[in-house]
């Protein structure tokens, strides 16, 4: 038996096979360094020091969110909710300075806490009521999203400026606050989020328990693994980290925006996406997820650089999510 | 009436092998129109493999078929179709639509591969010819009607349907009572003799309930490990005659159990009944050291027993005791916690995870054990943990980080095995272990679980295979249809009246 499966194996690596093999591995990675060799021969000031910071800068936020979505996958499920999570954490760690004139500690606390009603929510519908994760999500997007408006009162928040009702406001967004959303401070949270997540989910039992239930929830489930437990962890880690996404974001905002985390959905997914096959993985995993984002950023950046205007951006952006899909399901079959 | 035009299908020297697995070896198989023809033979004998070879599912047979003495190539089911051969398989839910109406199921063929250019469905059409295969069948039931809607018996007479709204010459029904209650199958019943013997279909009949194929089949074929043992008429055979053919001498008879000491009571169940019925009023206990058996056919409860003892499945009333002391067994993972372990009857499904490591497999029951401070796992541990589980077991494999995906089956089930000795329950509960494992393989598992019970463990053994029964468990208590109907001391007992209890003998 055992030689034999060791025949057809070698039989079946062909030095075509080897080299499909090594692109689904290595591609992403390889990916980078040829857009890179490219852009910086296609714009000058491309491979400059402070343009690489400018590129991990614009990463950082999406990559937090992607970490997020990256721990629903594990247990084979998926949060569609993280941009509006991204959007009520800003809108309400905002409004905690601006309204209400807290500090930041407290702030972010609240901001975090109001986040985990929407993890609340989703696990309960995803693990009680038994609905599929694409569309409790789905609905918890929309229903998250009206709340943020509603609460803001339909606009956006910014020091100084008026509640909507003409209250002047007082509060200041603290210094302190502001760098969160500075570089250094802000790339050293992203790498800091995706080296914690990756020992987490690569050298803890919490983490192997996630893979296990994403692998088969019966035969977890028969294992003795409590699974409902461990996808609720699931969702309310995503849903962490999509609100420190938010958090992120208003730092660099120093406002609220309208939907402002809804546009960061979509590069999420595909950096988790992408994340997939990142050295054969062949299952999310977090600096998978990271050289996701990195690719993402360094395409969106070069582009820029190269005058593509800012509105066919998404083309691009969404064609390479349709082609990390291809490489993570075509090697599936 | 004229005299029908007869038909014939001969199979001659059919062989198919797949990975590592000679599933049919040189078998030869005739099969006439206008009659009904038995197929039995134990599980893993060939009989769904060979019709599955005559109904096109698996291409890559070698040996010659002809139809009518002519020879034909059934390499895909289209082929088959295109001579009349038509199959109804066992899982009725998945060959039907469940939104869709009784016409739309039975007349799916039409919709798929004969409309041709045409864009619009003619309902009214589609309804009067469905209404027609029907009235065929002299089955009463409505067209527009929901297949969700229908009853099992109901959702079988549609695929019956189905498979006659073609042209059909040939009919193979592979276990088509399996799910049936008795008025359900006489119902079938009226409906196939009335295919063979007014519409001149010949039909293959698959069934282990043997009452029935001398209800209803003229001749009869029985197969074991992938030949043919005998084709003849039926009369002048019994039921016991059958079931030694079916049987042959196997390996467990040979199989010398390890002779253990047996304690005292261990672990109870008292009236256990599932929450939907599925089981009920199921009281057993088992003693330390010893194996106890849960004989009965396919269907008869024993995957649910197994699951709603450990758990898996929810419980109406009843409670189960180990030690004397009553367990809260609400979910696997306090069954597990309260020292349970069961090794399901669906590997690939329930039992392993096919996309991880062996490593991964063989912990995954028994992590904390592994974890340091923080719950970090401690990987080096966790490693020779496995490596020692997998020279125990002889498991098959080039290290601990190999995929379970590429093991074979019998390694597979040894890792599913193994994931409960590292986990180190007190009571072990096999549901089917020996399911497609090859002998070596078996003899390995039974070892094992001889092991387990001179380790002074009790282990609850399920299985259809009779011969297991008798050669591995002390005790054994019979199901059918979700009741415990007989208990059995092992050495002295026979198959032949284990099967009588399982199919339902008063």
């Amino acid at each position: 038996m055992l030689a034999k499966t060791e025949t057809t194996q070698a039989a079946r690596s062909t030095v075509g096979a080897q080299v499909l093999n090594f692109i689904t591995k290595w591609g992403t990675v390889l990916t980078i360094i040829l857009l890179l060799v490219f852009f910086s021969f296609a714009s000058p000031s491309f491979l400059t020091a402070s343009n690489l910071i400018t590129i991990l800068r614009s990463i950082s936020i999406v990559t937090v969110i992607a970490v997020g979505v990256t721990m629903s996958l594990t247990v084979n499920g998926f949060d569609l909710s993280v941009g509006t999570v991204a959007t009520l954490a800003d809108a309400l760690v905002i409004s905690m300075f601006v309204w209400h004139g807290w500090s930041t500690v407290p702030a972010i606390l609240v901001a975090l806490l109001g986040c985990l009603v929407v993890a609340a929510v989703n696990a309960t519908l995803i693990v009680k009521f038994r609905i599929p994760d694409l569309l409790v999500t789905l609905a918890t997007m929309f229903v998250f999203e009206g709340v943020a408006l509603t609460y803001t009162g339909g606009g956006s928040i910014s020091q100084g400026m008026p509640r909507l009702d003409g209250t002047p406001t007082y509060g200041v967004i603290p210094a302190s606050f502001r760098m969160i959303g500075q570089a250094p401070w802000i790339i050293l949270i992203m790498l800091a989020v995706v080296a914690l997540v990756h020992i987490f989910l690569n050298y803890t039992k919490h983490g192997r328990y996630l893979y296990v239930v994403g692998g088969n929830m019966e035969a977890a489930r028969l294992s003795g693994i409590p699974v409902n437990r461990y996808r609720t962890l699931a969702y309310i880690l995503s849903c962490s980290l999509a609100a420190l996404g938010g958090i992120m974001l208003a730092a660099r905002l120093g406002s609220s925006q309208i939907n402002a985390g809804a546009g960061y959905l979509m590069p999420s997914v595909a950096a988790a996406y992408i994340g997939f096959s990142v050295a054969g993985q062949g299952r999310p995993n977090a600096i998978g997820t990271f050289l996701g984002a990195v690719l993402v950023g360094v395409l969106e950046n070069g582009l820029v650089m190269l005058s593509v205007p800012y509105y066919s951006l998404n083309i691009v952006k969404g064609s390479v999510l349709a082609l990390a899909l291809a490489m993570t399901y075509f090697r599936k079959k | 009436m004229s005299q029908p035009k007869l038909h014939t299908v001969a199979m001659e020297g059919i062989s198919i092998e797949f990975p590592g697995v000679k599933a049919l070896s040189d078998v030869n198989f005739e099969l006439r129109s206008g009659t009904i023809h038995a197929l039995v033979g134990a599980n893993g004998a060939g009989k769904s493999t060979l019709m599955k070879v005559l109904s096109g599912a698996y291409g890559h047979y070698t040996g010659k078929i002809f139809v009518d003495g002519e020879e034909v190539h059934i390499r895909a089911p289209r082929d088959a179709k295109r001579l009349g051969i038509q199959i109804v398989y066992q899982e009725v839910d998945t060959a039907l639509i469940p939104h869709l109406s009784v016409a739309e199921n039975i007349m799916l063929d039409v919709l798929v591969n004969s409309m041709g250019r045409k864009q619009f469905v003619n309902w009214s059409q589609i309804h009067a010819s469905a209404e027609q295969v029907l009235r065929r069948l002299n089955i009463d039931l409505d067209t527009r009607a929901l297949i969700q809607d229908l009853s099992l018996a109901q959702k079988q007479m549609v695929l019956i349907a189905r498979a006659i709204a073609e042209e059909t010459r040939f009919l193979i029904l592979d276990e088509p009572t399996a799910p049936l209650s008795n008025t359900e199958t006489e119902e079938l019943f009226r409906v196939v003799e009335d295919l063979a013997f007014n519409h001149n279909v010949g039909v293959v009949f698959i069934s282990h309930r043997l009452p029935e194929l001398f209800a209803i089949c003229r001749e009869i074929t029985v197969m074991r490990d992938g030949t043919v043992v005998t084709s003849q008429p039926m009369n002048g055979l019994t039921a016991g005659d059958v079931v030694e053919l079916m049987l042959g001498r196997k390996f467990e008879e040979n199989y010398a159990k390890r002779p253990v000491e047996i304690g005292d009571t261990l672990f109870e169940v008292k009236g256990l009944t599932e929450l939907t019925g599925k089981i009920t009023d199921v009281s057993l206990t088992v003693r330390s050291g010893e194996i106890v058996g849960v004989a009965g056919l396919v269907g008869a409860g024993k995957t649910e027993l197994c699951k709603t003892i450990f758990g898996a499945l929810p419980a109406r009333s009843g409670e189960v005791l180990l030690r004397g002391k009553r367990l809260n067994v609400s979910s696997p993972y306090a069954a597990v916690k309260q020292g349970l372990a069961l090794v399901p009857e669906e590997r690939r499904k329930e039992g392993v995870l096919v996309e991880e490591s062996v490593v991964t497999n063989l912990t995954a029951a028994s992590l904390s054990n592994f974890c340091g401070p923080m719950d970090f796992v401690r990987k080096r541990a966790e490693r020779a943990a496995a490596r020692k589980v997998i020279e125990d077991l002889r498991v098959k494999t080039p290290s601990e980080e190999q995929k379970v995906a590429y093991l074979s089956g019998g390694n597979q089930q040894k890792v599913a095995v193994g994931k409960w000795l590292i986990a180190e329950a007190d009571i072990y509960i096999f549901d089917e272990p020996t399911k497609g494992v090859d002998v070596g393989a078996k003899r390995e598992i039974f070892d094992l679980i001889g092991q387990l019970a001179a380790m002074g463990k009790g282990i609850i053994y399920a299985s259809c295979e009779l011969s297991e029964i008798l050669a591995i468990t002390d005790r054994t208590y019979v199901m059918y249809d979700g009741r415990i109907v007989k208990e059995l001391r092992t050495a002295e007992t026979t198959e032949q009246e284990i099967l009588y209890w399982s199919t339902g003998g008063k």
